[in-house]
């Protein structure tokens, strides 16, 4: 290690853990298509994708290859630039903000934290804030296409993630009292004292925050029971049924890149990211070398897999909503009862310490 | 490392601007100017305002913009006419702006002394968070002001909906 400069070991190093996020996040946009095809099918009583290597296990592929290949269709009165651009800036910004997530205990290397590529002391911000300029790429997609069904699915899809931003800033308020810190890794280790005790949604009493920030993600990604955007029903595909081939594939993986980034934001601040639910108990097992390294991304990724399976059961069950209905529930039930939650938390705290 | 940022954004920014004048179409040059803000935010994250920065993102770039976004995709504006202007604009409005720019350039650097200077690192690091700072200023020292400034966007909410009421 004599060779190479601090500064050096720290780009290096950083470069290795955006590349290694980013082949993974990809991968597993992927492979939750193929989870939720599954799933749903399951649901529905049917197979769900079977015939491409075992168990329909390379369906992500085939897809991958057909949508490279297909056609890239430009219909003549898009707005150019805007219509190229707008894809990109949705998917861009869903994986940037994978970018401030810690995926396990604080393990350096080097002075270089393996398992988290930027702690920064907004990280939380950051989140909120790349995620909020995410909806320039449908509202952009849906102008640019000069088709009235578009511009219908963009204006729908513009107004509603600004509705629900609120309730969702609003709901993570009550995580970030408790932490005193805005720093997605000091909000982690808040909760990992006794385990499963000291979560925010069971001893934190952040349930109801909870609650409200998970409806109000699901509203955020568009996704059922708030996919108004795309009702196929009213809206032929949306906001982006002008688009073909790769440009449409970045929308598809900017909105599950979207639930996973929304998964990790619920598991870290409500269910205390990558710490154990048994807490300390089982440490003297397995407090050895790589193991213990290991584990809590084992966790971490449990508890994700756990949220997007919860999230395609949704998909399954619920029925879409209507517009004013969508528009009410989140102006006039959500953000009222974050505001009660915020108002409450702050009470006990400053009561009890 | 800072300089370096300073330079790519700070042109960023001037670009950005240029081009919101330039643009004919509304909607290029609402997204001018929200190159205009991301760039200042990044500007502000560099001299180690953090927290300034997030929110310059999530504000203007994130709400405000989006808004004038909205506004302009349905009304469905067209391409702007180009006017000559009126006359008393460029009699009283280059001179205006050459005083503005000239009193700001004087005051900076008459005070150049008395201004901190930053850099880029500790700051990001957890070493120091200037969220504590600000907090502790806005409710403590300055909670009058911060109280009226709430109210008054309360009465601005409250005559919004009054206004749009009448219409219906």
């Amino acid at each position: 290690m004599k060779h190479i400069t601090t500064f050096e070991l720290f780009l290096l190093l950083t470069v290795l853990k955006i590349a290694v996020v980013l082949v993974i996040t990809l991968t597993a946009v992927a492979y939750t298509v193929l989870l939720e095809r599954k799933v749903l099918g399951r649901m529905q009583n049917r197979w769900g994708p079977s015939r491409v290597g075992p168990f329909g296990l390379l369906q992500p592929l085939a897809d991958g290859i057909k949508l490279f290949l297909k056609e890239d269709l430009m219909p003549l009165s898009v707005e150019r630039p805007l219509f190229v651009i707008a894809p990109v800036i949705a998917l861009g910004c869903a994986l940037t903000s994978i970018a401030v997530v810690p995926f396990g205990a604080q393990t350096m290397v080097g002075g270089v934290d393996l398992f988290q590529i930027a702690d920064i002391n907004i990280g939380l911000l950051v989140i909120l804030g790349v995620t909020s300029i995410g909806v320039y790429g449908i509202a952009l997609s849906g102008w640019s296409s000069n088709n009235k069904y578009s511009l219908f699915g963009s204006l729908r899809a513009t107004a509603q993630v600004i509705s629900y931003e609120l309730a969702l800033g609003l709901s993570l308020v009550g995580v970030v009292l408790r932490a005193q810190s805005l720093s997605l890794r000091d909000i982690v280790n808040s909760q990992g004292a006794h385990g499963m005790r000291s979560w925010n949604i069971f001893g934190g009493f952040q349930f109801v925050a909870f609650f409200i920030y998970l409806m109000a993600a699901y509203a955020e990604t568009n996704r059922s029971p708030f996919d108004l955007p795309e009702a196929e029903s009213e809206l032929v595909a949306g906001y982006h049924t002008e688009y073909s081939s790769m440009k449409f594939a970045m929308f598809f993986m900017a909105e599950y890149a979207n639930m996973i980034t929304v998964a990790c934001v619920a598991t870290l601040l409500f269910f205390g990211g990558a710490s154990s639910p048994f807490g300390h108990i089982f440490d003297h097992l397995f407090a050895t070398g790589i193991i213990h390294a290991i584990l809590p991304v084992l966790w971490f990724v449990f508890k994700i897999f756990a949220f997007l399976l919860l999230y395609i059961w949704v998909r399954a069950t619920l029925p879409r909503f209507r517009y004013d209905q969508l528009m009410g529930f989140g102006w006039k039930f959500l953000l009222p009862v974050a505001m009660v939650n915020i108002l409450a938390t702050a009470l006990a705290l400053s009561y009890h310490g | 490392m800072q300089i370096a940022l300073f330079i790519i954004f700070g042109l960023l920014a001037v670009a950005g601007a240029l081009n919101l004048l330039f643009q004919r179409h509304p909607i290029n040059s609402a997204l001018s100017l929200i190159v205009v803000m991301m760039s200042l935010a990044v500007l502000y994250f560099s001299l180690g305002a953090e927290f300034l920065a997030a929110a310059q993102v999530i504000v203007y770039a994130g709400a405000i913009m989006v808004l004038f976004l909205f506004v302009v995709m349905l009304l469905n504006a067209g391409e702007e006419e180009r006017t000559h202007g009126s006359k008393s604009a460029y009699i009283a409005g280059v001179p205006g702006a050459a005083a503005v720019f000239c009193l700001l350039s004087f005051v900076f650097l008459k005070n150049k002394a008395a201004l901190g200077t930053t850099q880029l690192g500790g700051y990001l690091n957890n070493a120091v968070s200037n969220l504590t700072d600000i907090s502790h200023s806005l409710f403590t020292n300055l909670l009058l002001p911060f109280e009226v400034t709430s109210i008054l966007i309360l009465v601005a909410i409250l005559g919004a909906v009054v206004l749009a009421r009448k219409e219906l």
